[in-house]
Protein backbone atom coordinates (compact mmCIF):
# COMPACT_ATOMS: atom_id res chain seq x y z
CA UNK A 1 0.00 0.00 0.00
CA UNK A 2 1.10 3.51 -1.12
CA UNK A 3 1.64 5.79 1.89
CA UNK A 4 -0.41 9.04 1.02
CA UNK A 5 2.75 11.86 0.56
CA UNK A 6 3.50 14.31 3.67
CA UNK A 7 2.44 17.07 3.72
CA UNK A 8 4.52 19.96 5.30
CA UNK A 9 3.54 23.76 6.13
CA UNK A 10 5.44 26.09 3.74
CA UNK A 11 9.04 26.86 4.65
CA UNK A 12 9.25 30.59 2.62
CA UNK A 13 5.83 31.22 4.20
CA UNK A 14 6.63 30.56 7.69
CA UNK A 15 9.97 32.44 7.41
CA UNK A 16 7.82 35.52 6.16
CA UNK A 17 5.57 35.28 8.88
CA UNK A 18 8.13 35.23 11.13
CA UNK A 19 9.63 38.11 9.80
CA UNK A 20 6.61 40.23 9.60
CA UNK A 21 5.80 38.90 12.81
CA UNK A 22 9.03 40.20 14.56
CA UNK A 23 8.73 43.95 12.60
CA UNK A 24 5.97 44.14 14.17
CA UNK A 25 6.91 43.73 17.52
CA UNK A 26 9.54 46.43 16.94
CA UNK A 27 7.12 48.26 15.83
CA UNK A 28 5.22 47.90 19.47
CA UNK A 29 8.06 48.59 21.14
CA UNK A 30 10.81 50.68 18.97
CA UNK A 31 13.13 51.51 22.14
CA UNK A 32 14.97 48.24 20.97
CA UNK A 33 15.94 49.73 17.55
CA UNK A 34 16.70 53.18 18.97
CA UNK A 35 18.99 52.55 21.47
CA UNK A 36 21.94 51.08 19.34
CA UNK A 37 20.86 53.74 16.59
CA UNK A 38 21.07 56.67 19.43
CA UNK A 39 23.92 54.69 20.72
CA UNK A 40 26.01 54.95 17.03
CA UNK A 41 24.91 58.75 16.72
CA UNK A 42 26.25 59.67 20.13
CA UNK A 43 29.54 58.07 19.84
CA UNK A 44 30.11 59.23 16.05
CA UNK A 45 28.71 63.03 17.54
CA UNK A 46 30.80 63.06 20.38
CA UNK A 47 34.71 62.10 18.38
CA UNK A 48 34.89 65.62 16.94
CA UNK A 49 34.03 67.38 19.88
CA UNK A 50 37.16 65.68 21.64
CA UNK A 51 39.55 65.31 18.84
CA UNK A 52 38.86 68.93 17.68
CA UNK A 53 37.34 69.95 14.34
CA UNK A 54 40.69 70.17 11.72
CA UNK A 55 39.35 68.57 8.51
CA UNK A 56 41.67 66.61 7.76
CA UNK A 57 42.34 64.91 10.93
CA UNK A 58 38.31 64.32 11.00
CA UNK A 59 38.62 63.22 7.07
CA UNK A 60 41.36 60.50 8.37
CA UNK A 61 39.99 58.95 11.36
CA UNK A 62 36.27 59.13 10.24
CA UNK A 63 36.13 55.68 8.65
CA UNK A 64 37.61 54.06 11.84
CA UNK A 65 35.67 55.74 14.07
CA UNK A 66 32.46 55.03 12.40
CA UNK A 67 32.92 51.51 11.98
CA UNK A 68 34.04 50.82 15.46
CA UNK A 69 30.48 52.86 16.70
CA UNK A 70 28.76 50.51 14.02
CA UNK A 71 30.29 47.60 15.11
CA UNK A 72 29.49 48.28 19.29
CA UNK A 73 26.19 49.07 18.15
CA UNK A 74 25.56 45.92 16.14
CA UNK A 75 26.93 43.69 19.44
CA UNK A 76 24.52 45.61 21.56
CA UNK A 77 21.58 44.98 19.73
CA UNK A 78 22.27 41.48 19.49
CA UNK A 79 21.94 40.27 23.04
CA UNK A 80 18.12 40.30 22.22
CA UNK A 81 17.73 38.54 19.62
CA UNK A 82 16.46 35.66 20.89
CA UNK A 83 15.87 36.67 24.71
CA UNK A 84 12.14 37.32 24.65
CA UNK A 85 11.38 34.13 22.89
CA UNK A 86 13.20 32.28 24.56
CA UNK A 87 11.47 33.84 28.16
CA UNK A 88 8.18 33.96 26.73
CA UNK A 89 8.68 30.08 25.08
CA UNK A 90 8.24 30.91 21.75
CA UNK A 91 11.27 29.49 20.91
CA UNK A 92 10.35 26.28 21.82
CA UNK A 93 7.54 26.23 19.77
CA UNK A 94 10.06 26.83 16.85
CA UNK A 95 11.93 24.08 17.98
CA UNK A 96 9.10 21.70 17.66
CA UNK A 97 7.71 22.92 14.77
CA UNK A 98 8.27 20.81 11.39
CA UNK A 99 9.45 23.97 10.03
CA UNK A 100 13.29 23.65 10.02
CA UNK A 101 14.61 25.89 12.12
CA UNK A 102 17.40 26.53 9.92
CA UNK A 103 14.71 28.60 8.16
CA UNK A 104 13.68 30.32 11.34
CA UNK A 105 16.97 31.11 12.17
CA UNK A 106 17.47 32.55 8.79
CA UNK A 107 14.24 34.73 9.59
CA UNK A 108 15.67 36.11 12.86
CA UNK A 109 18.83 37.06 11.66
CA UNK A 110 16.83 39.12 8.46
CA UNK A 111 14.57 40.61 10.96
CA UNK A 112 17.69 41.23 13.05
CA UNK A 113 19.25 43.20 9.95
CA UNK A 114 16.15 44.87 8.91
CA UNK A 115 15.83 46.50 12.35
CA UNK A 116 19.15 47.15 13.16
CA UNK A 117 21.66 46.88 10.51
CA UNK A 118 19.69 49.03 7.58
CA UNK A 119 18.46 51.94 10.17
CA UNK A 120 22.60 52.38 10.48
CA UNK A 121 23.39 52.66 7.41
CA UNK A 122 20.29 55.07 6.12
CA UNK A 123 21.51 57.66 9.13
CA UNK A 124 25.32 56.94 7.84
CA UNK A 125 25.35 59.65 5.66
CA UNK A 126 24.02 61.87 8.70
CA UNK A 127 26.73 61.16 10.38
CA UNK A 128 29.65 61.11 8.09
CA UNK A 129 28.65 64.70 7.31
CA UNK A 130 30.34 65.60 10.88
CA UNK A 131 33.46 64.29 9.25
CA UNK A 132 33.51 66.26 6.40
CA UNK A 133 33.51 63.31 4.32
CA UNK A 134 32.71 63.86 0.78
CA UNK A 135 29.70 62.54 -1.20
CA UNK A 136 31.65 59.76 -3.07
CA UNK A 137 33.29 58.52 0.40
CA UNK A 138 30.12 58.55 1.89
CA UNK A 139 28.94 55.96 -0.81
CA UNK A 140 31.42 53.96 -0.69
CA UNK A 141 31.04 54.04 3.53
CA UNK A 142 27.14 53.33 3.04
CA UNK A 143 27.78 50.19 0.60
CA UNK A 144 30.24 48.89 3.29
CA UNK A 145 27.76 49.41 5.48
CA UNK A 146 25.64 47.50 4.07
CA UNK A 147 27.56 44.71 3.02
CA UNK A 148 29.18 44.88 6.77
CA UNK A 149 26.08 44.56 8.84
CA UNK A 150 24.78 41.80 6.98
CA UNK A 151 27.69 39.69 8.18
CA UNK A 152 27.37 41.03 11.20
CA UNK A 153 23.51 39.83 11.91
CA UNK A 154 24.72 36.27 10.87
CA UNK A 155 27.45 36.21 12.56
CA UNK A 156 25.86 37.31 15.31
CA UNK A 157 22.93 35.04 15.16
CA UNK A 158 25.35 32.17 16.12
CA UNK A 159 26.60 33.67 19.33
CA UNK A 160 22.97 35.02 20.82
CA UNK A 161 21.98 31.64 20.22
CA UNK A 162 24.93 30.34 22.14
CA UNK A 163 24.37 32.47 25.07
CA UNK A 164 20.63 33.03 25.24
CA UNK A 165 20.32 30.55 27.82
CA UNK A 166 22.55 31.86 30.26
CA UNK A 167 22.05 34.85 32.47
CA UNK A 168 23.89 37.99 31.50
CA UNK A 169 25.58 36.13 28.35
CA UNK A 170 26.43 39.89 26.63
CA UNK A 171 30.03 39.45 27.70
CA UNK A 172 30.55 36.37 26.63
CA UNK A 173 28.34 37.26 23.59
CA UNK A 174 31.25 40.05 22.80
CA UNK A 175 34.03 37.70 23.07
CA UNK A 176 33.05 35.01 20.84
CA UNK A 177 31.22 37.49 18.33
CA UNK A 178 35.14 40.03 18.24
CA UNK A 179 37.27 38.30 16.83
CA UNK A 180 34.83 36.95 13.79
CA UNK A 181 33.90 40.06 12.96
CA UNK A 182 37.47 41.67 12.75
CA UNK A 183 37.89 41.09 8.91
CA UNK A 184 34.52 42.88 8.93
CA UNK A 185 35.69 45.48 11.00
CA UNK A 186 39.21 45.71 8.68
CA UNK A 187 38.25 45.64 5.69
CA UNK A 188 34.95 47.97 6.16
CA UNK A 189 36.88 50.60 7.76
CA UNK A 190 40.10 50.66 5.26
CA UNK A 191 37.97 50.41 2.08
CA UNK A 192 36.76 53.98 2.88
CA UNK A 193 40.10 55.18 3.95
CA UNK A 194 41.10 54.05 0.62
CA UNK A 195 38.33 55.81 -1.22
CA UNK A 196 38.99 58.44 0.40
CA UNK A 197 42.94 58.25 -0.35
CA UNK A 198 41.94 58.31 -3.88
CA UNK A 199 42.67 54.41 -4.49
CA UNK A 200 40.21 51.37 -5.67
CA UNK A 201 37.75 50.27 -3.71
CA UNK A 202 36.62 47.03 -5.59
CA UNK A 203 38.98 44.52 -3.44
CA UNK A 204 37.69 45.64 -0.05
CA UNK A 205 33.97 45.69 -1.27
CA UNK A 206 34.56 42.04 -3.09
CA UNK A 207 35.96 40.82 0.00
CA UNK A 208 33.00 41.94 2.32
CA UNK A 209 30.51 40.90 -0.06
CA UNK A 210 32.27 37.54 0.12
CA UNK A 211 32.08 37.27 3.84
CA UNK A 212 28.42 37.90 3.88
CA UNK A 213 27.92 35.46 1.48
CA UNK A 214 29.84 32.65 3.59
CA UNK A 215 28.15 33.83 6.60
CA UNK A 216 24.52 33.62 5.02
CA UNK A 217 25.21 29.48 4.11
CA UNK A 218 26.87 29.02 7.66
CA UNK A 219 24.59 30.78 9.91
CA UNK A 220 21.39 29.54 9.36
CA UNK A 221 22.19 26.23 10.49
CA UNK A 222 24.76 26.96 13.30
CA UNK A 223 22.28 28.81 15.02
CA UNK A 224 19.99 26.24 14.56
CA UNK A 225 22.20 24.01 16.25
CA UNK A 226 23.15 26.34 18.94
CA UNK A 227 19.72 26.90 19.74
CA UNK A 228 18.92 23.39 20.41
CA UNK A 229 21.76 23.34 22.73
CA UNK A 230 21.03 26.46 24.52
CA UNK A 231 17.59 25.06 25.30
CA UNK A 232 18.72 21.64 26.57
CA UNK B 1 -2.53 5.03 8.20
CA UNK B 2 -2.69 4.09 11.45
CA UNK B 3 -0.19 5.60 13.70
CA UNK B 4 1.77 4.89 17.10
CA UNK B 5 4.15 6.48 19.45
CA UNK B 6 6.77 3.71 21.31
CA UNK B 7 9.47 4.60 23.94
CA UNK B 8 12.11 2.00 24.53
CA UNK B 9 15.31 1.73 27.37
CA UNK B 10 13.93 5.95 28.22
CA UNK B 11 17.30 7.14 30.48
CA UNK B 12 17.92 10.51 31.82
CA UNK B 13 20.30 11.73 34.55
CA UNK B 14 20.33 15.21 35.71
CA UNK B 15 23.75 15.64 36.93
CA UNK B 16 24.22 12.38 38.88
CA UNK B 17 20.65 12.30 39.44
CA UNK B 18 18.46 9.82 38.07
CA UNK B 19 15.28 10.89 36.92
CA UNK B 20 14.02 8.10 35.01
CA UNK B 21 15.62 4.29 33.75
CA UNK B 22 14.83 1.97 31.56
CA UNK B 23 11.07 3.16 31.51
CA UNK B 24 8.94 1.53 28.38
CA UNK B 25 5.51 2.97 26.69
CA UNK B 26 3.57 2.18 23.93
CA UNK B 27 0.63 4.34 22.82
CA UNK B 28 -1.97 4.02 20.17
CA UNK B 29 -4.66 5.81 18.68
CA UNK B 30 -7.23 7.03 20.92
CA UNK B 31 -5.30 5.86 24.02
CA UNK B 32 -3.77 8.94 26.70
CA UNK B 33 -0.34 8.63 28.40
CA UNK B 34 -0.40 9.95 31.90
CA UNK B 35 2.84 11.39 33.86
CA UNK B 36 2.27 11.01 37.10
CA UNK B 37 4.60 12.29 40.16
CA UNK B 38 5.11 15.18 42.78
CA UNK B 39 6.76 18.24 41.86
CA UNK B 40 10.61 18.19 40.72
CA UNK B 41 9.70 14.51 39.82
CA UNK B 42 10.86 14.65 36.26
CA UNK B 43 7.44 15.01 34.35
CA UNK B 44 8.65 17.47 32.58
CA UNK B 45 11.86 16.09 31.80
CA UNK B 46 10.43 13.07 30.00
CA UNK B 47 8.00 14.79 28.47
CA UNK B 48 10.55 17.06 26.87
CA UNK B 49 12.89 14.29 26.21
CA UNK B 50 10.20 12.44 23.83
CA UNK B 51 9.47 15.94 22.23
CA UNK B 52 12.78 15.96 21.52
CA UNK B 53 14.21 18.80 23.24
CA UNK B 54 16.38 17.44 25.39
CA UNK B 55 18.97 14.63 24.56
CA UNK B 56 18.14 11.29 26.68
CA UNK B 57 21.04 9.22 28.31
CA UNK B 58 20.22 6.16 26.22
CA UNK B 59 16.80 4.93 24.69
CA UNK B 60 14.68 5.54 21.67
CA UNK B 61 11.23 7.17 21.26
CA UNK B 62 9.88 5.72 17.98
CA UNK B 63 7.46 7.34 15.67
CA UNK B 64 5.81 4.53 13.67
CA UNK B 65 8.67 2.45 14.15
CA UNK B 66 10.95 5.16 13.22
CA UNK B 67 13.16 6.59 15.42
CA UNK B 68 12.23 10.16 15.89
CA UNK B 69 15.80 11.64 15.71
CA UNK B 70 16.06 10.22 12.20
CA UNK B 71 12.38 11.52 11.21
CA UNK B 72 12.64 14.54 13.05
CA UNK B 73 10.19 16.59 10.82
CA UNK B 74 7.97 13.76 10.50
CA UNK B 75 7.56 13.46 14.29
CA UNK B 76 7.19 17.10 14.51
CA UNK B 77 4.16 17.60 12.05
CA UNK B 78 2.05 15.46 13.96
CA UNK B 79 3.00 16.94 16.76
CA UNK B 80 1.59 19.95 18.61
CA UNK B 81 3.51 21.17 21.90
CA UNK B 82 1.66 23.14 25.00
CA UNK B 83 4.59 23.74 27.98
CA UNK B 84 4.08 25.89 30.97
CA UNK B 85 5.28 29.13 29.27
CA UNK B 86 2.35 30.01 26.72
CA UNK B 87 4.50 30.96 24.36
CA UNK B 88 2.91 34.03 22.64
CA UNK B 89 3.97 37.30 21.76
CA UNK B 90 2.68 39.46 25.05
CA UNK B 91 2.67 42.85 22.40
CA UNK B 92 0.80 41.45 19.80
CA UNK B 93 -3.33 40.53 19.54
CA UNK B 94 -4.83 36.93 20.30
CA UNK B 95 -5.15 37.05 16.29
CA UNK B 96 -1.88 37.73 15.13
CA UNK B 97 -0.27 35.43 17.67
CA UNK B 98 -2.57 32.20 16.47
CA UNK B 99 -2.05 33.37 12.84
CA UNK B 100 1.49 33.53 13.31
CA UNK B 101 1.58 29.74 14.30
CA UNK B 102 -1.28 28.83 12.02
CA UNK B 103 2.07 29.18 9.34
CA UNK B 104 4.27 26.72 11.38
CA UNK B 105 1.91 23.63 11.24
CA UNK B 106 -0.42 22.21 8.95
CA UNK B 107 -4.45 23.48 9.54
CA UNK B 108 -6.62 21.17 10.97
CA UNK B 109 -9.50 22.72 9.14
CA UNK B 110 -11.03 24.68 11.87
CA UNK B 111 -12.59 28.06 12.14
CA UNK B 112 -10.87 29.97 14.41
CA UNK B 113 -13.78 32.04 15.23
CA UNK B 114 -15.36 28.69 15.89
CA UNK B 115 -12.49 27.37 18.17
CA UNK B 116 -12.32 30.52 20.39
CA UNK B 117 -16.15 30.87 21.05
CA UNK B 118 -15.89 26.95 22.17
CA UNK B 119 -13.04 28.38 24.18
CA UNK B 120 -14.66 31.25 25.57
CA UNK B 121 -12.40 34.27 24.08
CA UNK B 122 -14.41 35.61 21.28
CA UNK B 123 -14.41 39.22 23.34
CA UNK B 124 -10.69 39.13 23.46
CA UNK B 125 -9.43 38.81 19.63
CA UNK B 126 -8.46 42.43 19.32
CA UNK B 127 -6.68 42.67 22.78
CA UNK B 128 -2.81 42.09 23.39
CA UNK B 129 -2.01 39.04 25.15
CA UNK B 130 -0.53 40.58 28.05
CA UNK B 131 -3.59 42.29 29.14
CA UNK B 132 -5.08 38.64 28.74
CA UNK B 133 -4.99 36.59 32.88
CA UNK B 134 -2.80 33.81 33.24
CA UNK B 135 -5.54 31.17 32.73
CA UNK B 136 -6.97 33.01 29.40
CA UNK B 137 -3.88 32.96 28.09
CA UNK B 138 -3.61 29.06 28.93
CA UNK B 139 -6.92 28.74 26.73
CA UNK B 140 -5.33 30.71 23.74
CA UNK B 141 -1.92 27.89 24.21
CA UNK B 142 -5.39 25.37 23.72
CA UNK B 143 -6.60 26.89 21.10
CA UNK B 144 -3.40 26.69 19.21
CA UNK B 145 -3.84 22.69 19.91
CA UNK B 146 -7.04 23.23 17.86
CA UNK B 147 -6.17 24.84 15.01
CA UNK B 148 -3.22 22.27 14.40
CA UNK B 149 -3.56 19.16 12.48
CA UNK B 150 -1.58 17.10 14.80
CA UNK B 151 -2.40 13.90 15.86
CA UNK B 152 -0.34 13.76 18.57
CA UNK B 153 -0.60 16.33 22.03
CA UNK B 154 2.15 16.97 24.53
CA UNK B 155 0.51 18.56 27.46
CA UNK B 156 2.40 19.71 30.25
CA UNK B 157 -0.08 20.44 33.50
CA UNK B 158 -2.75 21.86 30.90
CA UNK B 159 -5.02 22.42 33.96
CA UNK B 160 -2.44 24.85 35.50
CA UNK B 161 -4.06 28.22 36.22
CA UNK B 162 -7.60 26.89 35.07
CA UNK B 163 -10.54 27.38 36.97
CA UNK B 164 -12.91 24.83 37.32
CA UNK B 165 -14.57 24.94 34.49
CA UNK B 166 -11.54 25.45 32.32
CA UNK B 167 -10.18 22.23 33.70
CA UNK B 168 -13.81 20.52 32.55
CA UNK B 169 -13.13 22.44 29.23
CA UNK B 170 -9.37 20.77 28.75
CA UNK B 171 -11.00 17.18 30.01
CA UNK B 172 -14.05 17.11 27.41
CA UNK B 173 -11.45 18.41 24.67
CA UNK B 174 -8.70 15.81 25.47
CA UNK B 175 -11.76 13.36 25.59
CA UNK B 176 -13.21 13.97 22.10
CA UNK B 177 -9.38 15.05 20.54
CA UNK B 178 -8.68 11.06 21.59
CA UNK B 179 -12.63 9.97 20.63
CA UNK B 180 -11.34 10.87 16.86
CA UNK B 181 -8.08 8.60 16.92
CA UNK B 182 -5.52 11.03 18.37
CA UNK B 183 -3.10 10.60 21.37
CA UNK B 184 -1.97 12.51 23.94
CA UNK B 185 0.52 12.81 26.43
CA UNK B 186 0.03 14.72 29.60
CA UNK B 187 2.23 14.89 32.49
CA UNK B 188 0.21 16.10 35.38
CA UNK B 189 0.22 16.35 39.35
CA UNK B 190 -3.13 16.17 39.92
CA UNK B 191 -5.38 13.03 37.87
CA UNK B 192 -7.32 13.94 34.70
CA UNK B 193 -10.77 12.38 35.07
CA UNK B 194 -11.66 11.85 31.77
CA UNK B 195 -12.98 7.78 30.34
CA UNK B 196 -10.06 6.86 27.17
CA UNK B 197 -7.76 4.24 27.85
CA UNK B 198 -4.96 5.86 29.83
CA UNK B 199 -1.24 4.24 30.46
CA UNK B 200 0.28 5.99 33.60
CA UNK B 201 4.05 6.20 34.15
CA UNK B 202 4.53 7.06 37.68
CA UNK B 203 7.46 8.96 38.49
CA UNK B 204 9.63 8.66 41.95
Amino acid sequence: MNEPEQQYPGIAAALGELVKRDLSLVVKRPGDVLNPLFFFGMVAALFPLAVGPAAEQLQFSGPGVLWVAALLAALLSLNSLFLADFEDGSLEQLLVSPVPLSAMALGKSIAHWLTSGLPLVIVSPVVAMTYQMSLAVTGVLMLTLLLGTVSLSLLGSIGAALTVGLHRGTALLSLLILPLAMPVLIFGARTVSLVAAGDGVAGGLYFLAAYAMLMISISPFATAAALRISNE
Amino acid sequence: MSIKLNGSGLTLYRGDRCLFKDLEFALNPGEMLLLEGKNGSGKTSLLRAIAGLIELESGTVLWNDEPVENERQVFCNSMVWMSHKVGFKGDLTLVDNLRFESSLRLPSGRELDEVLRQLGLSRLKRLPLRSLSAGQQRRVALARMLLAAAPLWMMDEPASNLDAEGRELVGSLLASHLGNGGMAIVAAHQDVEIDVPTHRIRLQ
